[in-house]
């Protein structure tokens, strides 16, 4: 039998269904494996046995009396940036203290509804800024991967980069995350699983702590595409809660996992050939493509012009829709306060204590591209931009059906190797921005290693809404690439 | 006839424009679903959106668009069917996430205008720059303890109007005919309750003087002004302030002014020295509020009638003179009062006891139109009465005074204090035979030519009927018996 | 356009963030190269487009006008790190 760490969620649920293992052995058995693991791999700021037990109990209760949803007795990591009730809720900032949220996120409400089980919240980089997590102020993360040869400890990607850690260390059987930039996208790729940012506007963002309002979107990673399916599923839909939700129906997902993609026509842009793209990514994407054209696939090359200008568009929009999105964090109604001199020192000194460095970046970006004289010259410039980047997809999908692009330009760097320059952490994004900056749905799936034995990602792209069609090509690349490997440092098989 | 401030080196011209902050009239706040009833125990009536809380975004209340939207088209204004939120970012204590909702660059109202009525009759166009939907902040107060401020979010969050005149006024009369004028559309409307004393309805005023014929020099901002009287005090305080300042040789800077109400002079407001950059930008959290014509036309056809309406309508239909048209069109209540009472009835004769005697009662005994101890019902009662001379004139009056002490209807009124007037003649005659009978000596001396005894006669009959005989019949049946 | 460290100043003290002063000059270079990078959109002809201003739905849903939330004074208190009673509490604040 599989080992219950190493369940998918469709395994565990069926393992659960047929009562070879039940809720309760398979969240202890997560709980053990957090206990041995977590503090090396920090994939968790905060660990909640006693609620993951108890809703494991209500679970093997639901199950007993045939009445299971579709995750009953799953256990999931939660991105310390929903707000869950009564749990501590960080965003990996200290700004927050002990901040216990009274109420829960309509995403994780949803997870809870269809009878899901919280292992704890995961690490991230503070406030979703960063790529690396390395930001975070509860300590990195380290990518459960390693080198061959190399003990280097290795950055899981950003911002989600706990969650990421977590599912392939096998400390979770899924997580949620979130991706403002490819922050699901991003460190699934560096952690060898599978992430889908979903359109914007498909989950709600009530109760997700915001980071930059129009791009921010929440998703789920997890170590198959089924899964991550099965996830979306249970985490999207309408919200009346949130004015940019979207009053759709949700379709099956899951159910097109198998669909295949005979037929479909397959963009490649060739903007996404940039400069110092690593030749076995370029070979990866490559063989990708011959994948998806063995399988019936139609390739069409297309171009979408205004790619190289996604990352500078994103930071002008994202630090300034931040700087706004992080004035509630002042020091009067939650989170630690600094005493002042007067209520301005009271603020300066709050927020100098509590917020870390790219976070005070961001925001003093952010803070001066909408000052006077600045906005029309940033702000407006950065929209407008963004309004052609989207133009650039509306376009292409009257050629194609989605399309197929590397998920990242690197695999997973070690920590400090970049850090230093915030510019070159931004570039890590630069596959993955657009899909925020034009709010449609990209997923990362794993399809190969690198020589050095580090995963590396594709990405799919899909139409507004059409997150089907994305799944059914990730699902075709998974069977195709076949990947199986697994990091070094993972719970005990 | 136009107001102008006399200065040491010449004549001053005094330029205000209005900001009004006007509570829309909802139950529940712009974006959450908390309470908007004032005087609730503090912070009761907060939601975490209200606070600022983490993860929390605002849904928009439709009421409180459809109020904005009464409320332009009953400033004859445009209804803008496009238009957005934006962030107004800054810092403030009882502003909990750091930013205002506003709508800065596309309001919903655009430009509209209203005529005020001054007190020698004329009237002036008074344009509207725009109104706009936003959040009001909560509150701060400051006397509860020696070094701290406490912080009451119950407001924070509760929808406003903010309503923008075009610099158009020139008199602090006009700035208090402007706001009186708008108070008496919104109530009309039901769109603010215009209670000023609980700060539902509060005035920025910009001033600035210039001479004669110049264009506008720098003005001030006076902010949270919360009466009538306030405004105009304010804005001759402030008038007299920069005149000084322009005579004295010195600069007005333009700044953010506190009205001080006991000494009745303005002061810089410290806290807002600070150089201000509120950063506006499109609230990612809202898209474009869009709406359609279908549904401005059937908020239009369901509006009540206005005030200039009304108006209009009082001397034309009722031949009310412009005067009493006005004081009658008012408030809300009082028109609505005043069309009971003249329901079927001569409403010329309704308007001068509405005006009169009634007014005048409530002013003696305390009690205003919403609480008069005078039904609309009542009175209209009374009229009948004196219609169909079962009371004279005065005997009315009396029966007025009564009603006011008690309560009571008019007819129950007459019946318990015997004051129904005679009208049988009979009656009457007994009476004028019994005092021509006792003054005999007069009787001769009116037959002979004396013809101004005939009052005497009236005098001593009605006298000895306690006033209750009718007076046309008295007089009829006297000049009859005296011959 | 280029950052000097008034600015740098100013812009720290309208986000409320405490700067020390020998912590500018640091600032001042990382705030340069993100605005330099950034520049580069200058390059883009964006004349006469429409500004995009968010994702998602193309128009605000309106909502009934009920009273549903509120009516949780103590929730919305207790997380204040500093309150008094009912209130929560801030430095005196002169206006």
């Amino acid at each position: 039998m599989t080992a219950a760490t190493d369940f998918t969620i469709a395994g565990a649920r069926a393992a659960l269904a047929r009562r070879e293992i039940s809720a309760t052995e398979l969240a202890t058995a997560h709980l053990d494996a957090i206990a041995a693991l977590n503090p090396r791999v920090n994939a968790y700021i905060t660990v909640t046995p006693e609620v993951a037990l108890a809703q494991a109990a209500a679970a093997d209760a639901a199950l007993s009396k045939g009445e299971a949803g579709p995750l009953t007795g799953i256990p999931l990591a939660v991105k310390d940036l929903f707000c869950t009730a009564g749990t501590r809720t960080t965003a990996a900032s200290k700004i927050l203290g002990d901040f216990k949220p009274p109420y829960e996120s309509t995403v994780t409400s949803q997870l809870l509804r269809d009878g899901a089980v919280f292992l704890g919240k995961a690490n991230l980089d503070e406030f979703a800024m960063g790529s690396s997590n390395e930001s975070s102020a509860f300590g990195g993360v380290e990518n459960p991967w390693k080198r061959q040869g190399d003990d280097a400890v290795l950055v899981p990607g950003g911002s989600s980069g706990g969650s990421a850690a977590a599912v392939a260390a096998r400390l979770a059987l899924g997580a949620t995350a979130t991706d403002t930039g490819g922050s699901i996208r991003q460190p699934a790729a560096f952690c060898g699983i599978v992430g889908i940012k979903p359109t914007y506007g498909r989950c709600s963002r009530f109760g997700i702590v915001a980071y930059a309002s129009s791009l921010d979107q929440a998703g789920p990673v997890a170590r198959t595409v089924e899964d991550c399916a099965i996830l979306l599923n249970s985490m999207a839909g309408f919200d009346p809660k949130d004015s940019t939700s979207a009053d759709r129906a949700v379709p099956d997902f899951a159910a097109a996992v198998a669909r295949g993609v005979k037929g479909l026509r397959i963009g490649i842009p060739r903007e996404y050939r940039v400069e110092g793209l690593s030749p076995e990514i370029d070979a990866l994407w490559r063989k990708g493509m011959e994948w998806l054209k063995a399988e019936g696939a139609t390739l069409v090359d297309i171009s979408l012009p205004h790619t190289k200008y996604a990352l500078p568009t994103y930071y002008i929009v994202a630090p300034a829709e931040a700087s706004s999105n992080l004035a509630r964090y002042d020091g009067v109604r939650f989170g630690i306060r600094e005493e002042g001199a007067d209520l301005k020192d009271l603020y300066e000194r709050s927020r100098a204590a509590g917020f870390g460095a790219e976070v005070k970046r961001r925001i003093l970006i952010g803070t001066y591209v909408l000052s006077a004289g600045y906005y029309d010259a940033y702000y407006v410039k950065a929209q407008q931009v963004r309004a052609l980047i989207k133009r650039d997809f509306d376009q292409a999908w009257g050629q194609v059906d989605a399309i197929l692009t590397p998920a990242t330009p690197t695999a997973a760097f070690g920590r400090d190797e970049t850090q230093d320059d915030p510019v070159a952490m931004y570039l890590n994004d630069v596959f993955t921005i657009t899909a925020n900056l034009a709010g449609i749905p990209g997923m990362s799936v794993p399809a190969g290693l690198d020589a050095r034995g580090l995963p590396l990602g594709l990405q799919i792209l899909g139409r507004p809404f059409d997150e089907e069609t994305v799944f059914a090509v990730g699902g075709a690349i998974e069977r195709v690439a076949g990947f199986t490997a697994t990091p070094s440092v993972r719970a005990a098989a | 006839m136009s107001y102008t401030i006399e200065g040491s080196t010449g004549t001053w011209e005094v330029v205000i424009g209005l900001e009004v902050h006007a509570q829309v009239t909802s139950e529940a706040k712009l974006f959450s679903g908390a309470a908007t009833t004032f005087g609730a125990e503090p912070n009761s009536q907060v939601s975490f959106i209200d606070a600022g809380f983490p993860g929390m975004l605002p849904v928009i209340n439709g009421e409180c668009v459809a109020q904005a939207v009464r409320t332009g088209l009953g400033l004859n204004a445009q209804v803008n069917l496009w238009s957005r939120f934006d962030r107004k970012n800054y810092f403030y204590a009882d502003l909990p996430q750091g930013y205002q909702i506003s709508q800065f660059a596309y309001p919903i109202i655009g430009t509209g205008q209203i005529e005020i009525q001054l007190a020698d009759g004329s009237t002036k166009q008074i344009g509207i720059t725009r109104l706009h939907l936003e959040q009001d902040a909560g509150k701060s107060l400051h006397d509860q303890h020696p070094t701290k401020s406490y912080i009451d979010l119950n407001r924070s969050g509760v929808a406003l109007m903010e309503i923008v005149s075009e610099p158009d006024l020139r008199s602090p009369e006009e700035a208090g005919a402007y706001l009186t004028k708008l108070r008496q559309i919104l109530r009309y409307l039901g769109t603010c309750d215009g209670n000023m004393e609980q700060g539902s309805l509060r005035a920025d005023v910009n001033v600035s003087v210039r001479r004669p014929g110049e264009g506008f020099r720098t003005r001030c901002e006076v902010k949270n002004v919360n009466s009538i009287r306030f405004v105009m005090q304010a804005v001759e305080a402030e008038a007299r302030r920069q005149v000084e300042l322009w005579e004295g040789g010195e600069e007005v800077v333009q700044e953010t002014r506190l009205f001080d109400t006991t000494r009745g002079v303005t002061r810089s407001m410290r806290s807002k020295e600070d150089a201000h950059d509120y950063r506006y930008f499109p609230d990612p959290d809202l898209p474009p509020l869009v709406i359609e014509q279908a549904w401005v036309d059937q908020l239009k056809a369901a509006l009540p009638e206005l005030p200039d309406a009304r108006r209009a309508r009082y001397v034309g239909d009722f031949g009310l003179t412009p005067y009493d048209a006005h004081v009658l069109t008012l408030e809300k209540e009082t028109a609505a009062f005043y069309e009971t009472v003249a329901k079927g009835r001569d409403p010329k004769v309704a308007a001068n006891w509405l005006t009169g005697d009634f007014f005048a009662g409530l002013n003696r005994t305390g009690h205003s139109i919403g609480d008069s101890p005078v039904t609309a019902a009542h009175l209209g009662e009374l009229l009948d009465l004196i219609a169909d001379s079962t009371l004279s004139g005065k005997l009315a009056k009396e029966v007025l005074e009564v009603m006011f002490e008690t309560g009571k209807a008019p007819g129950v009124v007459v019946e318990e204090r015997g004051l129904k007037q005679v009208t049988d003649t009979g009656a009457i005659e007994a009476v004028i035979d019994q005092v021509m009978a006792a003054n005999a000596g007069k009787v001769e001396e009116y037959r002979s030519g004396k013809d101004k005894l005939f009052g005497f006669f009236v005098g001593q009959t009605m006298k000895a009927m306690q006033g209750k005989g009718n007076p046309a019949l008295v007089n009829e049946l006297l000049k009859t018996k005296l011959g | 356009m280029s950052l000097d460290t008034a600015t740098v100043r100013r812009v720290a003290s309208l986000a409320r963030l405490r700067v020390e002063e020998a912590e500018l000059p640091r600032l001042e270079a990382e705030l340069n190269g993100i605005l330099g990078w950034i520049e580069q959109l200058q390059a883009v002809d964006t004349t006469g487009v429409e500004p995009m201003a968010g994702g998602g739905a193309e128009q605000l849903r309106l909502r009934e006008d009920r009273v549903t939330d509120g009516g949780i004074q103590q929730q919305v208190l207790a997380n204040a790190p500093d309150r008094a009673d009912v209130f929560f509490s801030v430095p005196k604040v002169v206006e």
